[in-house]
């Protein structure tokens, strides 16, 4: 497994969280002297051998770290090139949410909080974080979209399982958008006491910051993993992109290697033109939204939008704030693909590789037609995806869309 | 000196307090709202904070949440929020206007267009829920450009530091949140929301105005003790709400808000007698 040791002095963001025009902290005023105490105890924790001996060790035998950079023959087969799956699917609790989970139920211990929230949306950060709360025996109340409680019903019985509250949110458009606006004002009223355990690279400094390194563990592994297997680094990164956690996570540890493509995979929904998707990078426009400057999907008056996806995990009308400076830098590209693309790779993925996906990671393995329709997909071309989760979660959608 | 500043010293040397009324432009809709703004300065009200409403008010308790909504649902804009506001400057020109709005809308029309139509509209300060000092810098050049008050928010989690750096920036008054939370009438006012206002008080002149769970008489004679003006918000939205169907309306809210208004005077003052 590669080193946890988190990384030091980032380029980006500057102190004040920016990246480019894009992040920094756009909150009630008070919350400012939280996100202040967090930003130093990061600052501290980042330093400390301990901390970093606590998480290296809570990743590997509480988590299974490191996890396979597995070789996927047959999808290989079906778009060409070589296409490896990075296996954050077999993570602890079935998605790569809990690498950060961990390292924020860490910071929480370290600044004495007893109370943690969440927000949630396909349900797999309110089960690792219910999961870290469990094992840290800190009160957990996780906050969820009406819609999202149907449609994850097994995902609402893991966290209650696990002593975790799950709040129904019936506001607004009753997706993770709204749990996260509850989150919000929950964390708002109870902040003495209280860590929000933001789940995704979003939000105020020093969120998209902090999640971004917990996560970047995937992407040091994946580094060395593929030049331990295959000898040389990878000419393309594809992962999916909802607020965008699992795809910076893949992305930051290869951002100086500038031959290697980063591709981040929106949801297009019932398609794009509708006006029905979560694809802000490819669709909306800048804006400012819970807590920080980023692409939007909103309307001529600066409204938000509601977002649709199949996938739970990646219906947000926002987007990490990094990924914002990736696009407009050229650094990083975007694409989408449609709710029935994102099924068809599901199904695509467990007849050709028997590995369920969930539909958050399926739109990337979808993507990979769009790419290799373009022809950017040879023999040689050297592909790592990153499978971020498992579909189990998603199995009652799957068998109803798919009539199976 | 702002006109927002003039007006509470003026009631501060009476030994008054200010009385602001919050509400969502266009909830029931934006006639009433003009309407109601000049029934509540006939009720004695010192200024009025009207909303603009925004999708996803995260500082917002349930009660401004669905009155923005419901503006929001019956088309109220940025543009019609203006207009607004200019009617009931045309109508009222006493009354002193807060614009009350989160930061995406604003951008959105545009920083310095907003500065300057909101100035035209006879606007005096603009409050900014989720635009913190450290990214007000380009906002605060078109806002000072126009001569348009920018009332930042301070709360009892607010450090000693900040409590300075946030008093050096704003303008009219200062919004002092009166606990951690968001808005909504509670039935009590918090027992260390004395200690923040002295703590407020000494970083700055600006008259503070305490908002947040303020909703009866007695939290504005409690609350007069030792700040300049309090805001009134959730209950007068809820209040307007229940009866948006009465031909009272009017004179239910302006009602509400002059009892409000009689608690903020002192009881031998020439002005506790009655309305304007």
């Amino acid at each position: 497994m590669a080193e946890v040791i988190i990384p030091r002095t980032p380029a980006l963001p500057d102190a004040h969280g920016h990246f480019g025009p894009y992040g920094g902290r756009y909150v009630p005023e008070t919350l400012v002297p939280a996100l202040d105490q967090l930003s130093a105890e990061y600052d501290a924790a980042r330093n400390d051998a301990q901390f970093a001996a606590t998480l290296t060790n809570l990743l590997t035998h509480y988590v299974g770290r490191a996890t396979p950079l597995y070789f996927a023959e047959r999808l290989s087969q079906e778009f060409g090139g070589r296409i490896y799956l990075k296996r954050e699917d077999l993570c602890h609790t079935g998605a790569h949410k809990i690498n950060n989970a961990l390292g924020q139920i860490l910071l929480a211990a370290r600044m004495g909080k007893q109370r943690i929230i969440a927000e949630t949306g396909a349900g797999q950060h309110g089960v690792a974080t219910a999961t870290v709360c469990a094992r840290f025996g800190l009160s957990c109340d996780i906050y969820m979209g009406e819609e999202d409680v149907e449609r994850q019903a097994l995902n609402v019985a893991r966290m209650r399982l696990m002593g975790a509250r799950v709040i129904p949110v019936s506001s607004g458009t009753r997706t993770l958008k709204d749990a996260t606006n509850e989150a919000m004002r929950d964390w708002v009223t109870n902040v003495r006491t209280t860590h929000y355990i933001i789940g995704s690279v979003v939000g105020p400094h020093p969120y998209p910051m902090l999640v971004r390194d917990f996560q970047s563990i995937i992407g040091r592994e994946a580094r060395e993993q593929v030049m331990a297997q295959e000898g040389r680094l990878p000419d393309m990164l594809v992962a999916c992109v909802g607020g965008g956690s699992n795809s910076m996570g893949l992305f930051y540890p290869f951002m100086n290697d500038t031959k290697v493509r980063l591709v981040g995979v929106e949801a297009a929904g019932l398609g794009i033109t509708t006006g029905r998707h979560c694809a802000p990078l490819t669709a909306g426009s800048p804006g400012v939204f819970q807590g920080s400057a980023s692409y939007l999907i909103q309307d001529e008056d600066g409204q938000v939008a509601p977002s649709h996806s199949i996938s739970a995990g990646l219906d947000y009308p926002g987007v990490g704030p990094e990924h914002s400076w990736l696009k407009d830098s050229g650094r990083a590209e975007y694409g989408a693909v449609t709710d029935d693309e994102a099924l068809g790779a599901v199904k695509l993925t467990a007849e050709r590789e028997g590995i369920i996906v969930a539909l958050e990671t399926a739109h990337a393995i979808a993507y990979l037609g769009n790419l290799k329709s373009a022809g950017h997909i040879n023999t040689d071309t050297l592909v790592i995806v990153s499978c971020s989760g498992r579909g189990d979660k998603d199995m009652i959608t799957v068998a109803r869309e798919l009539h199976l | 000196m702002n006109r927002l500043t003039h007006n509470f010293n003026e009631l501060k040397a009476r030994g008054e307090q200010a009385l602001i009324c919050f509400m969502t432009a266009g909830d029931p809709d934006p006639d009433i709202t003009v309407d109601l703004a000049c029934s509540l300065y006939g009720a004695g009200v010192d200024a009025i904070e009207l909303g603009i409403p925004f999708s996803d008010p995260l500082a917002d308790g349930p009660s401004i949440q669905a009155s923005s909504q419901r503006a929001l649902d019956t088309g109220m804009t940025t543009r019609k929020a203006m207009q607004c506001a200019a009617r009931i400057h045309d109508k009222v020109p006493g009354l002193p206007i807060v614009l009350m709005t989160y930061y995406n809308p604003v951008l959105r029309y545009g920083m310095q267009q907003f500065a300057q139509d909101a100035v035209a509209s006879g606007v005096d300060g603009v409050i900014i829920t989720d635009l913190t000092p450290e990214e007000a810098a380009e906002w605060q050049g078109h806002a000072n450009a126009s001569n348009l008050a920018t009332i930042y928010l301070l709360a009892p989690t607010s450090t000693e530091d900040r409590v300075e750096s946030v008093s050096k920036i704003c303008s009219g008054f200062v919004y002092c949140v009166s606990r951690t939370g968001v808005t909504g009438a509670r039935q009590d006012v918090p027992l260390d929301l004395q200690e923040t206002i002295t703590r407020i008080r000494k970083f700055t002149d600006l008259p503070l105005a305490v908002g947040f769970g303020v909703s009866l008489p007695d939290h504005v004679k409690a609350i007069g003790a030792f700040a300049d003006g309090v805001v009134v918000g959730s209950a007068l939205v809820d209040l307007i709400n229940t009866n948006r169907d009465n031909p009272n309306l009017l004179k239910i809210a302006s009602d509400y808000c002059a009892t409000l208004k009689a608690a903020t005077r002192k009881l031998d003052s020439p002005q506790a007698k009655g309305t304007r």
